[in-house]
């Protein structure tokens, strides 16, 4: 148990920090850009918010299989499948989270607004340093909101991480697909204790970015 | 460094700004050229095109012409040095400091990307009257309080020219004669040329050396 738990904070940690990482520049620029083409990207971006997390999880299944075009590139480097692997699962779940990062960042971002950028610029911040000195600080909430979403929202996936890992327990099982094994196996007293802690902990990290909003939003 | 981050210009400097463009409905054809020292007002109705003047020399917007500070082109055909390597300061109307920094911090983010120059943190607080408000947060600034800060934080960029958009405009009347009294006080023997725009013909008259109309995107007379 202490395992799949283990797993699955792994698992929603190491998505959030990439996400934090991949998002940023992507809702900078759709936040930023006057193209045309950034609605495309955006919408792209949302996409996992309304597909069916078994066509994410397939698609991904495929790309990360051993016959996929992607694993003929990666296969010098003597990798040759992704799927039932936890590194399957970190790009899946970057996939199934991206817009739970974009969307916030992206909505703090123009909030950031022309001004304070301008200013930075007439007192001799270049670009890279507006962004970092003033951007960002200004855009922390969007952070802290994208952070507790991505984590809670990998936390919570279970169609994805089914398809691309395969719940193999130790390495792919996470705690949304013990807690279908357990009722599938008419394990309803261990299933309730896992489904009362997830709940436990969904209600405790939106009270979390509540609060950290507040907190925040108090010292503009 | 290219030669738009010359700092310092001769006595016999010019700024020099020839510009055209067109936004929607909105067109501007601005050629001048002013002293590089004393104070340039830019005074013209609201829409007539004087702050596009404004952050065309900031180098905040770009359009089609040629902007020059003495010796240094800012923009000509071949080239547009962005406004981080203008070493122009800012005092735009409402609060011109960043929302996020303590007045004290405001000043420091200035200071720290400043060459050096002629501006003393010590004097520049003493005269502008910001001691007592250096821990505070731009947002719990009055007006008048926000637009002194806000020009200690330009001087203490070590510009070499300072650009004023409207720093008056939204001041109750007490505050303006206040922070008129501060700029009049600073303006005395400052050592940039200062180009200053607004509406307001006495506010002009009182603060610039020289006075440019502009109306309908054009300089008049």
């Amino acid at each position: 148990m202490n395992l799949v738990i283990l797993t699955t904070v792994e698992l929603a940690a190491t998505t959030t920090l990439l996400l934090l990482l991949l998002a940023t520049p992507l809702a900078w620029w759709l936040a930023r850009s006057g193209s045309w083409w950034k609605e495309i990207a955006g919408a792209l971006s949302a996409l996992p918010l309304v597909l069916p997390p078994t066509v994410i999880g397939f698609y991904v299944l495929v790309a990360l299989g051993p016959a996929s075009p992607l694993m003929a590139v990666l296969a010098p480097f003597g990798i040759h499948s992704l799927a039932f692997t936890f590194t399957g699962l970190v790009i899946g779940s970057l996939f199934y989270s991206l817009p739970f990062a974009v969307q916030p960042l992206r909505t703090a971002f123009e909030a950031v607004g022309d001004r304070p950028l301008e200013l930075a610029a007439t007192m001799g911040a270049g670009p890279l340093d507006r962004f970092v000195t003033v951007a960002m600080p200004l855009a922390r909430r969007g952070f802290v909101a994208a952070a507790i979403l991505v984590f809670a929202h990998t936390i919570g996936e279970f169609g994805v991480v089914l398809m691309i890992g395969g719940a193999i327990p130790g390495r792919t099982e996470v705690l949304s697909t013990r807690i279908y094994s357990l009722v599938e196996s008419l394990q309803f007293g261990a299933a309730h204790v896992l489904a009362g802690g997830l709940t436990l902990f969904a209600f405790v990290a939106l009270l979390g970015l509540l609060l950290a909003d507040r907190r925040i939003g108090l010292r503009p | 460094m290219p030669d738009g981050t010359s700092v310092t210009a001769p006595a016999a400097a010019l700024i020099a700004v020839e510009l055209r463009g067109r936004r929607g409905d909105f067109a501007l054809d601005v050629t001048f050229a002013v002293p590089a020292h004393g104070v340039t007002a830019l005074i013209g109705r609201s829409g007539s095109g004087k702050t596009s003047v404004l952050r065309a020399l900031a180098g905040l917007d770009r359009h089609v012409g040629v902007v020059r500070f003495g010796d240094a082109v800012w923009q000509d055909p071949a080239r547009f040095v962005p406004a981080h390597r203008r070493c122009a300061g800012w005092v735009a109307q409402g609060s011109a400091l960043l929302p996020h920094r303590t007045v004290a911090a405001n000043l420091d983010y200035a200071a720290r990307r400043a060459a050096p120059g002629p501006f003393d943190r010590a004097d520049i607080i003493a005269r502008t009257g910001i001691a007592a408000i250096l821990d505070r947060r731009p947002a719990t600034l009055s007006g008048g309080e926000a637009q002194r800060a806000a020009i200690a934080r330009a001087l203490l960029g070590q510009p070499a020219l300072l650009l004023m958009d409207e720093p008056l405009s939204g001041l109750d009347v007490d505050a303006r004669a206040g922070v008129i009294d501060a700029f009049a006080a600073l303006f005395a023997g400052l050592s940039v040329p200062v180009v200053y725009v607004t509406h307001d013909i006495a506010e002009a008259e009182r603060l610039a050396t020289r006075v440019l109309r502009i109306d309908g995107g054009r300089i008049d007379g």
